[in-house]
């Protein structure tokens, strides 16, 4: 009961947060919604045992994403009341996030959901690492991973990179 | 009664908590309080020694006339910044201008959860403890970027801008330096690690020590990286627009944050609570006043940097250096797991050594003259 309280409690500011995220005119307070609605996904982390998780969630979503997304908004003046060029979009977008909604809608309460009855692991550490960088789990991919996200940065800085003269 | 306090407080382990009447909600009310107290003590007495300190380094006196010492100085301050008028600017976003304090102030304060200050005396016990103190004190960046938002003031966005940039740069060589600790202690948890230290991990991660020092008093904006307040050259930085209890508040998240760093700092380093004769809790509040003062010391000694300056000793100093400080305790640990002797006398080395070559590839003002 005391879990089904929680669970609903972030599940409601994370929909309300995720809702003012898309309605609200000023993209800065936009920004804070979306900090809130991470913050209630890694309460519900939290639900789910998943402690590591949740603290990962804050430190990079809070933490670093939406750091830089609101240093983003910093830069960019003109755009604090959001961009008057995408209003001509608002019919098809509507649309799409319609039928997206009721695609995943059906997908979840269609899908027969197998729950697992093995108990949840207490500390969530040494088995997560294990299966990252351990010989018998995922140590190759992530490897690749990061090599990705490293060749992206070098990416990105070269296309940001000021051409000399 | 369905246990939903682990939800609250993370993974409590009985033992800690089956002392108290009322079971978890007894030691999490008991808890909460106490750490809150305790805090804001903390805090009155880190402004008055940083006060007195600093007076004694510049060779005056510092406040001394209202109670024996000055001791009442803090008490004074509170009550005069009690009863000042509070004022938001006109053009002023007046939502995020109200919240941006109190979201700066709460972070800071749930640091404190996960302290120990005796053996397993401490809120909760979290198994990711160390994860959770970096995750939390980086929120209060979102409310010092509130602040600077909300006033709509170009000091006060400058200000929040300089904190992002230290901030987001920091944080890297901040984690990397707490990684040596994690992997000698074999735990996140900061009971554990306290639990480690049979020789405090400043003689093991000499290196760490100076790295997490330094990432440390930048991440919270002590002197001599206070460039986001620095007040010759953008009035306060963030907090400019505020006045009363609000500026209060950001007074007190800057030295309950400085408190805050010098306890993690005493836990990951320094022994904790661990010390003979004395009892556990006073040998904690000692090394943590004892750590306060040394950035008290530090502020009194080095002059400001440039914002340039801040970014290439982020990037170019303390980031490569805490690499090589990890790699080199990774493989203490696997190859001489039982030296802790030999792993001091190789580990000064590398770090005299590496800070002597790097510190050669860095000039004062790098040769340019700006006016």
């Amino acid at each position: 009961m005391g879990l089904a309280a929680a669970f609903w409690v972030m599940a409601v500011f994370a929909v309300a947060a995720a809702l003012l995220v898309v309605s609200l005119r000023n993209i800065f307070r936009t920004a804070l919604a979306l900090i809130v609605c991470f913050i209630a996904v890694a309460g519900l982390y939290i639900t789910l045992s998943a402690d590591f998780l949740a603290a990962a969630q804050i430190l990079v979503y809070v933490g670093a994403i939406s750091v830089l997304i609101i240093l983003a908004i910093m830069m960019t003046r003109e755009v604090r009341q959001g961009n008057p060029a995408n209003r001509p979009l608002k019919l098809p977008v509507l649309a799409v996030a319609v039928v997206l909604l009721g695609l995943l809608v059906y997908v979840v309460v269609a899908s027969p959901w197998q729950v697992s009855g093995t108990p949840p692991l207490a500390p969530t550490t040494g088995p997560l690492s294990r299966l990252l960088f351990g010989s018998q789990g995922y140590v190759l991919a992530t490897e690749i991973c990061a090599v990705l996200i490293l060749a992206a940065i070098l990416g990105a800085i070269v296309l940001a990179k000021e051409k000399e003269e | 009664m369905p246990d939903i306090s682990p939800l609250l407080t993370g993974h409590l382990p009985a033992a800690t908590a089956a002392y108290w009447p009322g079971g978890y909600w007894g030691h999490w009310a008991f808890y909460t309080t106490a750490l809150i107290t305790f805090a804001l003590l903390m805090v009155m007495g880190a402004i008055y020694i940083e006060r007195r300190l600093l007076g004694r380094m510049q060779s005056r006196l510092g406040p001394n006339r209202t109670g024996p010492f000055g001791l009442l100085q803090p008490v004074a301050d509170a009550l005069k910044v009690l009863i000042k008028e509070d004022i938001i600017p006109q053009p002023a976003d007046r939502l995020v201008h109200w919240l941006a304090p109190v979201v700066a102030f709460v972070p800071v304060v749930m640091i404190f959860a996960v302290v120990p200050f005796q053996k397993g005396a401490l809120l909760a016990d979290l198994n990711i403890g160390i994860l959770y103190v970096v995750a939390v004190s980086s929120l209060t960046t979102v409310g010092i970027f509130m602040a600077g938002w909300g006033s709509s003031n170009k000091y006060s966005l400058l200000g929040a801008m300089r904190n992002v940039a230290a901030v987001v740069s920091y944080e890297i060589p901040l984690v990397l330096s707490i990684l040596g600790v994690v992997l000698i202690a074999g735990s996140l948890s900061l009971n554990e690690i306290v639990l480690a230290q049979d020789i405090p991990f400043i003689f093991l991660q000499p290196m760490g020590f100076l790295l997490f020092f330094m990432a440390a008093c930048a991440e919270i904006n002590r002197s001599p990286f206070d460039l986001m307040e620095a007040d010759s050259e953008i009035v306060a930085g963030f907090h400019t627009e505020y006045s009363g209890m609000k500026f209060a508040m950001f007074y007190l998240v800057e030295y309950a944050e400085a408190i805050a760093m010098s306890a993690i700092i005493s836990v990951l380093f320094l022994g904790g609570w661990r010390g003979p004769l004395l009892p556990p809790w006073l040998w904690f509040v000692i090394k943590v006043f004892a750590v306060f003062g040394f950035m008290v010391w530090t502020r009194a000694t080095f002059p400001r940097v440039r914002i340039d300056q801040l970014m290439a000793f982020a990037w170019k100093f303390l980031l490569p250096l805490s690499l090589i400080n990890l790699f080199v305790t990774a493989i203490q640990v696997l190859t001489i797991p039982d030296a802790p002797w030999l792993v001091f006398i190789i580990n000064t080395a590398v770090m005299i050594l590496l800070v002597i070559i790097w510190s050669g590839l860095f000039k004062v003002g790098w040769g340019r003259v700006e006016v």
